[in-house]
C-alpha cells in the first residue's frame, strides 16, 4: 500500500494527526513561519545567483524604508493591496472566489478617468467626490457581471472574473490609444493629465502620500465591522463554512455571492481611483503592477481579517519595493517579487496544514520498509 | 494553395495549446483534483522549452524539458494540496501567480530573442490530394502529437483499468480507498501528468506558435483551457471540438485585420475570452446537467482517517 499521508524514511514515518480542533495559535504562526521560509528561499535563491544573500535581504527589506520617502511609498503601495485584499476577503470568507480584481480596478479607474476629463468639472469642488464614487460603481458594475452570471446561470465565477480581467485592460488600450489619448502626449498611449481638482491631495509634502491611504483606512474599518459585528458578514462565513449549514438557517446563497463580488469589486474600483488620482494623474495601459492578483496573496496572508490584511498589506507592498531596490543595487530581475510574492502564499498554505493537523514523528523501520520508497 | 487551407492551418495551430492543457486538465479533474494553475504551469514550460530550444537547437529536447517543468510545478501544487491538504482552489491561483513570476524571472534576458521559425516536418502524401496534402505538409509535428493525446486520454480513461480507477477516485475517494486503490498516489500521477501537459502546451506556444518569449505571454489560454473542461463537460472529444472552436475565434482577428474590418483591433482581441464567458453561461445554466457529469469529488480533500 502506498503510505497515504506523509512520508516514509528508512527509520522514521511522519505522518498527520487530525486535530480535534483547529490551533488557534497555528492560525497566526503559519503566517510567520510562511514569511520565514520565503526569506529563507531568498537567501537560497541570491547565493545560487552568486549574490551575497545578506545583502540581498538588506536590499529586499531594509534599504527601500530606511527614509521617509521609503515609508511613504510603502504605504502607497500597500494601500491599494489592503483595500482591494478586504473587499475580497468577503467574498471568500463565503467561498465566492472573486480573482478579477485586476479588471475591476481598471474599470474603476476608467469610470473615475471619465469624470476627471469632463471639462465641466475641471474646476468642481464635487470632482473628487464623483470620482471616487463613480469609481466604486464602476469595479462594481464590473463585479456584478460574473456575480448575475453566477447566480442566474450558474456560471463559475472564478473563470468569468478572470476572463473579463483581459476584457477590462483591452477596453483601456482602447480608450488611451484611441478616443481619449492626450493630443499633446506625442503620441504616447495615455490620456491628459487630470485638472487639480480630479487629485487626491498629498498628505506629506515633498513625497508622493496621497489621500488614498485614508480611504483603504476607512475601508480596514468597515470591513471589521462588517466582517466581524454584522449580520451579513455573519451570514457570508456561515456559508463559507458550510453551505447546508447556511441553507438551512435559511441564509440566501444568491446575497452571499452578490455581496462577496460587490465588495470586491467596490474595493478595487477604490484602489482604482487612488491609482489614477494619486500617484499617476492620469490614465496609462500599466495602471496596476498586478494588485488585483497581489491582493489575493495579501487576503490569504492576513488570514481574510481586516487587520491581518492591513500587515499583509505592509508585507507584499515591502516585496515590490524590495524588488525595485534589488534590481538596482544588485541587478536581480524584477520579477524576483513577484517569484517571492507567489512563494510566500505557498507556503503559507503548505505550513496551514499544521492548523488542522498534529505533526506526528515515529521510528517503526518495519512499516518504512514495507512501504518501499515513498 | 486555395483560401480555405491557411485558415484551417491556423486554426488547428491555435487550439493546439489549449488540446493539451486542456486534455492534461481534463484527466486531473477526473481524479478529482481542481488545478487552477495551468496558466503558471504553461508560462514555466514555455520559457523553459524556450530557453532549451535556443541553447541545445533540439525542439524534442525543449518540449520534454517543458514537460518536465510542467509536471514539477504540478508536483509543487500536489504536494501543498494532496499531502498538505491545503484548499486547491487557493493553492491553484498561488501556482498560477508564482508561475507567472517565475517565468518572468527565468526568462528576464530573453525577452525579445527570436527561434528560427521551425519548417514543419509534415508529411508529403504520395497522391495529390486537395486541402488535405498542403495541410499535411504544413502542421508541425506537436499538431500530430495531440492527436496521439487525445487519442491515448480517450482510451485511457473510457477503456483501461487504471482509468477506471482514477475514475472511481474522482468520483468517490472514500470507495476507492476501501477497496484499495490508492488514491493519494493516484491523484499525484493525475495532477503530474496535467503539469507536463501544460507544459507542452506552453512549450508549443513559445518555440511553434510565436516562436519567441514574452512575459505572460500565455495570455490566458490556461483559464481558457480550464473554461474547456467544463464546456467539455469532461469529455476528451468534446475538448478537441472546444479548443479547435476557440483556435478559429482566435484567429478571426487576424484575418478580419487583413480584410480590413473596421473594428478596433483591441475589440477583437477581446473575441476568445467573451467567447469563454459565452460558453460558460451556455453549458452551466443547465444545473443537473453540470452535476451529472463533473467528477463528484473535484476540489475536495481526502484523508484516509476522516
Amino acid at each position: 500500500m502506498w503510505p497515504n499521508r506523509g512520508i516514509a524514511w528508512q527509520v522514521m514515518r511522519i505522518s498527520l494527526e487530525p486535530r480535534v480542533a483547529p490551533s488557534r495559535a497555528m492560525r497566526w504562526a503559519s503566517p510567520l513561519v510562511a514569511v520565514a521560509l520565503t526569506m529563507l528561499l531568498g537567501v537560497v535563491l541570491f547565493a545560487a545567483l552568486g549574490k551575497d544573500p545578506l545583502a540581498g535581504l538588506h536590499a529586499f527589506f531594509i534599504a527601500p524604508i530606511d527614509s521617509v520617502n521609503g515609508v511613504a511609498e510603502l504605504l502607497i503601495k500597500a494601500s491599494p493591496l489592503t483595500i482591494i485584499a478586504i473587499g475580497l476577503a468577503v467574498g471568500f470568507r463565503g467561498n465566492v472566489w472573486n480573482i478579477g480584481a485586476e479588471g475591476q480596478l481598471v474599470v474603476g479607474a476608467i469610470a473615475a478617468g471619465w469624470v476627471a476629463l469632463q471639462p465641466a468639472l475641471a474646476e468642481s469642488a464635487l470632482t473628487l467626490p464623483a470620482m471616487i464614487v463613480a469609481g466604486a460603481l464602476g469595479g462594481m458594475a464590473w463585479a456584478a457581471i460574473p456575480a448575475w452570471l453566477r447566480t442566474r446561470f450558474n456560471a463559475n465565477e472564478i473563470l468569468v472574473s478572470l476572463m473579463l480581467t483581459y476584457v477590462a485592460q483591452l477596453l483601456l488600450n482602447y480608450l488611451v490609444f484611441g478616443p481619449w489619448r492626450d493630443p499633446q502626449g506625442f503620441n504616447a498611449p495615455q490620456s491628459p493629465l487630470f485638472p487639480e481638482a480630479a487629485m487626491l491631495p498629498i498628505l506629506i509634502e515633498g513625497t508622493r502620500l496621497n489621500a488614498s491611504v485614508l480611504l483603504t483606512l476607512t475601508a480596514v474599518a468597515v470591513g471589521w465591522v462588517f466582517l466581524s459585528r454584522s449580520f451579513p458578514g455573519y451570514q457570508t462565513r456561515v456559508s463559507g463554512l458550510s453551505g447546508a449549514a447556511a441553507r438551512y438557517a435559511g441564509f440566501s446563497e444568491r446575497r452571499t455571492v452578490w455581496v462577496g463580488m460587490l465588495a470586491g469589486g467596490a474595493a478595487a474600483g477604490l484602489a482604482g481611483v487612488g491609482e489614477a488620482a494619486g500617484t499617476l494623474g492620469q490614465l496609462l495601459p500599466s495602471l496596476s503592477p498586478g494588485y488585483g492578483f497581489i491582493a489575493i496573496i495579501v487576503a490569504f496572508v492576513g488570514r481574510l481579517h481586516p487587520v491581518g490584511i492591513l500587515f499583509a498589506g505592509l508585507l507584499m507592498s515591502l516585496l515590490y519595493l524590495g524588488g525595485d531596490s534589488a534590481q538596482i543595487s544588485m541587478g536581480l530581475p524584477a520579477a524576483a517579487a513577484a517569484l517571492f510574492q507567489g512563494a510566500l502564499l505557498f507556503f503559507l498554505l503548505g505550513t496551514d496544514v499544521l492548523v488542522n493537523y498534529r505533526v506526528r514523528v515515529r521510528r517503526s523501520a518495519t512499516t518504512a520498509s514495507a512501504q518501499g520508497a515513498a | 494553395m486555395d483560401a480555405i487551407t491557411p485558415v484551417v492551418i491556423a486554426t488547428l495551430g491555435a487550439g493546439t495549446p489549449l488540446i493539451y492543457a486542456a486534455l492534461g486538465e481534463l484527466v486531473t479533474e477526473k481524479a478529482g483534483v481542481l488545478n487552477l494553475g495551468v496558466e503558471g504551469m504553461m508560462l514555466v514550460g514555455a520559457i523553459v522549452a524556450f530557453i532549451l530550444v535556443l541553447t541545445t537547437g533540439s525542439t524534442t529536447v525543449g518540449v520534454a524539458g517543458a514537460a518536465v517543468a510542467g509536471a514539477l510545478m504540478a508536483l509543487l501544487f500536489a504536494f501543498v494540496t494532496l499531502t498538505l491538504q491545503a484548499n486547491q482552489v487557493a493553492a491553484g491561483l498561488a501556482l498560477a501567480i508564482f508561475g507567472t513570476g517565475a517565468s518572468a524571472f527565468i526568462g528576464k534576458g530573453y525577452i525579445g530573442v527570436a527561434l528560427e521559425r521551425a519548417t514543419p516536418a509534415g508529411f508529403t502524401l504520395p497522391i495529390d490530394i486537395p486541402l488535405v496534402g498542403p495541410l499535411l505538409q504544413a502542421l508541425h509535428p506537436l499538431v500530430y502529437l495531440s492527436w496521439l493525446v487525445f487519442a491515448g486520454v480517450s482510451w485511457f480513461l473510457a477503456r483501461s483499468r487504471v482509468g477506471l480507477a482514477l475514475r472511481a477516485v474522482g468520483e468517490s475517494p472514500g470507495s476507492a480507498h476501501a477497496v484499495g486503490y490508492p488514491v493519494i498516489r493516484i491523484r499525484y500521477l493525475a495532477t503530474l501528468f496535467g503539469g507536463a501537459m501544460a507544459g507542452i502546451g506552453g512549450a508549443y506556444l513559445s518555440v511553434v506558435y510565436a516562436p519567441l518569449w514574452l512575459e505572460g505571454m500565455v495570455a490566458g489560454r490556461g483559464w481558457i483551457a480550464l473554461a474547456l473542461v467544463v464546456f467539455a463537460t469532461w469529455r476528451p472529444a468534446r475538448v478537441m471540438l472546444g479548443a479547435y472552436l476557440f483556435g478559429g475565434i482566435t484567429i478571426i482577428q487576424f484575418f478580419a485585420q487583413g480584410a480590413g474590418v473596421g473594428v478596433a483591433s483591441q475589440f477583437m482581441s477581446m473575441l476568445p475570452y467573451l467567447a469563454t464567458i459565452v460558453v460558460l453561461i451556455l453549458i452551466s445554466r443547465d444545473a443537473t446537467r453540470m452535476r451529472l457529469n463533473a467528477p463528484v469529488s473535484l476540489g475536495k480533500p481526502f484523508h484516509p482517517s476522516s
